[in-house]
């Protein structure tokens, strides 16, 4: 490490955040992110890394994509952040259209936030007003984000540190694709809003069961609480689909993207509310308010992102590069059998499953220091997720390919000893 | 579902915006030019036969729309050469094989295909489907992906058929995106597509100014100059029948053929019997005053009047006030002087021909040499001739690297009616300024590995009839989790089963890409109605 790398390391325990930073000194990815450009990252002391992270889909089209820095440059001589209170062109112009490509007919409105977790709060508060309930049921080990509302309905090791956990019961937490858990906590029919990551990130991509999210839809229906879809990692064509739960039949009532909407250049949150559950959009529009929700910059790049991803080449090029992948990484997992155990896969949503409690760590380190930046899961750190843009081109999926086979092996042996060498 | 996005910022005419737009459909030709790599020589055949099938099968559809679209041409040869382009090409490539590795046991080496990658194809105006038909055969005989770039004067017609190409390439297997066509071409944007270090190879067929800014795009290109075909008619001819042949050439497809005659060259004592053919097949000799109208009429200041591209003889007569015979194919313009001074003795890409007497024979190749100086070096040139010293000289006299002899001078360079290689692509070499001189067939898309073993006879050169060459064929279609059978078609596989990849095609998942897509689609829609009937 440069000695200025040094220096700076420091910096950030003295300025920004003492814990974070050493967190990851400790756990060897002494990153610091300097240059950026597609989807490429540039250690501030030089070195190239293959981004695999893409902060959960933030950079699906690359960093600084020059489509979208155009429009923002262009956007710059028009737009600011515009004035939340009144009609807006840009936000106006944003939200007909996501209702255009929503993943249901009766979705039309878009309430802002400024990012993820803002979105989600305002999906949970559309959901308690329209149904004047006041339970929310989520996945044990979902994530919706550090906000107020959205904090609660996630693991306790985020709510609890900050004493913000749940404690009137309003918030209830049942396993992901157990549909009998499912139907115990809707029978009550006091509950206002199932809240759902099409396939749950944080906790590395566990694919639903067979059935199991139209199952939960049926049951909301049944006991009349509303289906909200987190969108936010799963949404903008990752699944080959322009949002995740439409590849699986789902019609959400109230519908959450953020992270890539905003192009990687823009933070933005978007909460799609369909006509029979935005009440409090007619009856007080001025319910929840945010200056920097839907900020019309902002507003003008999502635009260019949602043209983006629709287009034919994306698309298909989202199959390829599943397919391409899923084909390499199956010969990886030939070689590494005792080690590398599974791939979770839906289009570019993958999660990499490693015989070791805390698996992924050391892959992810090792992946570091060969040139490819993939995060562990961090509700289940077994497992790696292995999140390709959507533009990543022929030869850097070579690349990372090749990058892989040798980071995994080092964490294999790493873990298990190079003696019990693998078989072939 | 496209929505419909109402941009409040335009970026449309940026350059950022065009180079992203030739980056995403270039990229998705390497990807399918990487699946198609893998793909054996029957898997390759039967794409290319079910292409050429369906390109034959619309070969007078789209020659109408042509004409109509362009005003130039020939309904009936445009379908001719459509056809010609089609299941007729093909065949002619058929015992080719341009896919798998070749052994040569004597020299101790074995070659190894390697595709291009992704070919850029600019297609022309004049003869658009047929060169369409004729570029993306050629890119699939060679496992290449293709990007066409048609000529806007016939974009609709051109954008039309490769779709419809592209959609039989994937029903017959071939990988998603290795047909793609720019739909909206303008100078900007293919310029982006020319310099994309995406672009493997540039095929421009074209005019002038494409053609170079091909080669000075810094990718390879294999450019074509135009042609201005000089026809030598020496009295040891058949006349009738050189006359015949000349008078087919030049109205075939009203002259748009860059392989079409220019100036008939002859001598004096044939001359008589020569107009006198060319009267007998059609064509009508016109005066010098009816010359100087068709002279004002033909060439405009800034270059030739496009409003006669293509267009019948008699029309053009009707515009400049000649009176001809109803009948009559092609116009007749005898000349006095060949060089610069004389308009009439370019490229005219319509049924009017020059027509010049020489003194003697050595006059009358250097004339010829001189109209390929004037323009149309390397392309074509032609000869009547019963007396093979007469064709020798003429061939080492022009700077052709064609010379057709005793046939049309249009089809034959196009290898329609000669042995030459059928192409509407013409080589012009090193003459013309183009890195080949032939007439460009799927060889020039695909270099050789050449794997060369020692030549010492004590080290050994083993048997590769044996060796796995790696045609693994379509990638299996990656599973979606959640979805039944994993969003695959068949039984799920999944760790332990799959293991190391399957060799040799058929083995390896099932579905191509178009199947997988539509039955992604399919489950899709099927879980939404049931959903919906459940209500
Ligand atoms: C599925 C999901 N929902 C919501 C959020 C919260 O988004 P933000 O961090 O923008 O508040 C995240 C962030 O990681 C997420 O992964």
């Amino acid at each position: 490490m440069s000695e200025a790398k040094q220096a700076f390391i420091e910096r950030s325990k003295s300025f920004w955040n003492p814990g974070k930073t050493q967190d990851w000194q400790d756990m060897g990815v002494d990153l610091v992110i300097d240059r950026r450009e597609g989807y490429y990252l540039y250690d501030m002391d030089g070195r190239r890394l293959i981004d695999l992270h893409l902060n959960g889909g933030t950079y699906n089209l690359g960093h600084r994509n020059p489509e979208l820095v155009e429009v923002l440059k262009g956007a710059t001589a028009r737009f600011d952040m515009g004035n939340h209170h009144f009609p807006a062109l840009a936000r106006t112009a944003l939200a007909e259209a996501l209702a255009a490509c929503a993943p249901s007919p009766t979705m039309r409105y878009t309430a802002y936030g400024s990012g993820g977790g803002e979105a989600v709060d305002i999906a949970l508060k559309t959901a308690r007003y329209a149904t004047k309930k006041r339970k929310i049921v989520s996945v044990i080990k979902a994530y919706h984000g550090h906000t107020g509302l959205a904090v609660k309905t996630g693991d306790e090791r985020f709510s609890k540190t900050f004493l913000s956990e749940d404690r009137e019961g309003e918030f209830v937490q049942v396993p992901f694709n157990d549909l009998n858990a499912m139907e115990d906590a809707l029978k009550g029919r006091d509950v206002a809003a199932v809240i759902m990551e099409t396939i749950p990130a944080t906790y590395g991509f566990p694919m639903p069961a067979e059935g199991y999210l139209p199952a939960v839809k049926k049951l909301c229906e049944r006991y009349d609480a509303l289906y909200i879809a987190d969108e936010v990692q799963t949404g903008l064509m990752r699944t080959g689909e322009m949002w995740g739960c439409m590849r699986y039949g789902i019609e959400p009532d109230i519908m959450v993207t953020a992270k890539g909407i905003g192009g990687g250049l823009y933070p933005l949150g978007c909460t799609l509310i369909s006509e029979h559950c935005a009440g409090w959009l007619h009856d007080d529009g001025f319910g929840h308010i945010s200056t920097g929700g839907g900020a019309e910059l902002g507003c003008v790049v999502a635009m260019k992102v949602l043209e983006m991803v629709q287009r034919p080449e994306v698309r298909h090029t989202v199959n390829l590069i599943a397919d391409f992948m899923r084909a390499g990484l199956e010969d990886i997992m030939a070689e590494y059998p005792d080690f590398f155990l599974g791939i979770r896969q839906h289009g570019l949503v993958m999660g990499l499953e490693f015989n070791h409690e805390q698996g992924a760590k050391p892959v992810m380190k090792h992946l570091y220091r060969n040139g490819v930046w993939a995060i562990f899961s961090t509700l289940d750190p077994r497992v790696l997720q292995f999140k390709p843009g959507l533009l990543l081109n022929q030869a850097d999926c070579e690349e990372v390919l090749r990058r892989v086979e040798i980071g995994i092996g080092l964490a294999r042996d790493e873990l298990m000893g190079a003696g019990s060498r693998r078989m072939m | 579902m496209e929505p419909e996005i109402r941009t409040l910022v335009d970026i449309s005419e940026t350059q950022a915006a065009r180079r992203s737009h030739a980056d995403l459909m270039l990229e998705r030709a390497r990807w399918a030019a990487s699946i198609f790599q893998r793909f054996d020589r029957d898997r390759t055949r039967r794409i290319v036969e079910a292409v050429a099938q369906v390109a034959h099968d619309h070969a007078a559809h789209y020659a109408a729309w042509a004409v109509e679209e362009t005003g130039f041409g020939v309904v009936e040869h445009k379908t001719l050469k459509n056809e010609l382009t089609s299941v007729a090409f093909a065949a002619h490539y058929a015992d080719d094989d341009f896919v798998s590795p070749v052994v040569d046991e004597a020299r101790k080496m074995v070659r190894i295909p390697r595709p291009a990658g992704v070919v850029l194809a600019l297609t022309p105006s004049t003869n658009p489907i047929a060169t369409v038909n004729f570029k993306i055969l050629m890119a699939l005989m060679t496992r290449n992906a293709i990007v066409l770039s048609p000529h806007p004067g016939a974009r609709a017609c051109c954008v039309d058929a490769v779709h419809t190409l592209a959609r039989a390439a994937v029903e017959a297997g071939a990988p998603d995106g290795c047909i793609q066509v720019i739909e909206q071409p303008t100078i900007p944007l293919i310029e982006e597509f020319m310099a994309s270090p995406k672009t493997s190879v540039i095929l421009a067929t074209g005019g002038t100014a494409m053609v170079r800014s091909a080669y000075s795009s810094s990718n390879p290109a294999i450019g074509v100059g135009p042609g201005n075909a000089p026809v030598y008619v020496d009295p040891s001819a058949d006349i009738p029948m050189a006359a015949k042949c000349i008078v087919d050439s030049k109205s075939f497809d009203n002259s748009v053929l860059c392989t079409s005659d220019s100036v008939v060259v002859t001598l004096p004592e044939a001359d008589e019997r020569l107009r006198q053919s060319l009267r007998q097949a059609g064509a009508y000799i016109c005066d010098e005053e009816e010359v100087e109208r068709l002279r004002r009429f033909l060439f405009h200041e800034r270059g030739f009047n496009v409003a006669a591209i293509g267009r019948d003889a008699t029309w053009i007569a009707q515009e400049c006030g000649i009176r001809v015979p109803p009948k009559t194919r092609v116009l007749v313009a005898p000349f006095a002087l060949v060089g610069v001074e004389e308009r009439m003795s370019r490229e005219k890409l319509c049924p009017v021909l020059g027509y010049h007497v020489a003194k003697n024979r050595n006059q009358a190749l250097s004339e010829a040499r001189a109209i390929l100086r004037l323009t149309g070096a390397g392309h074509s040139a032609a000869v009547h001739a019963g007396d093979p010293q007469v064709v020798m000289d003429y061939a080492r006299m022009v700077e052709s690297y064609r010379i057709v002899v005793n046939a049309p001078c249009s089809q034959g360079a196009a290898g329609l009616q000669t042995h030459l290689a059928p192409a509407f692509t013409i080589g012009t070499g090193y003459f013309g300024r183009s890195s080949i001189g032939e007439n460009i067939g799927p060889q020039h898309l695909v270099h050789w590995s050449r794997v060369a073993y020692n030549s010492d006879q004590a080290v050994h050169f083993p048997d590769f009839a044996a060796v796995d060459v790696g045609f693994e064929g379509p990638l299996p279609p990656a599973p979606a989790g959640g979805l039944p059978h994993g969003g695959r078609s068949s039984t799920p596989t999944r760790a332990g089963q799959t293991g190391h990849r399957q060799h040799g095609g058929a083995a390896s998942g099932g579905l191509d890409d178009s199947a997988r897509e539509e039955l992604r689609r399919l489950i899709a829609e099927e879980i939404r109605n049931t959903l919906k009937g459940g209500r």
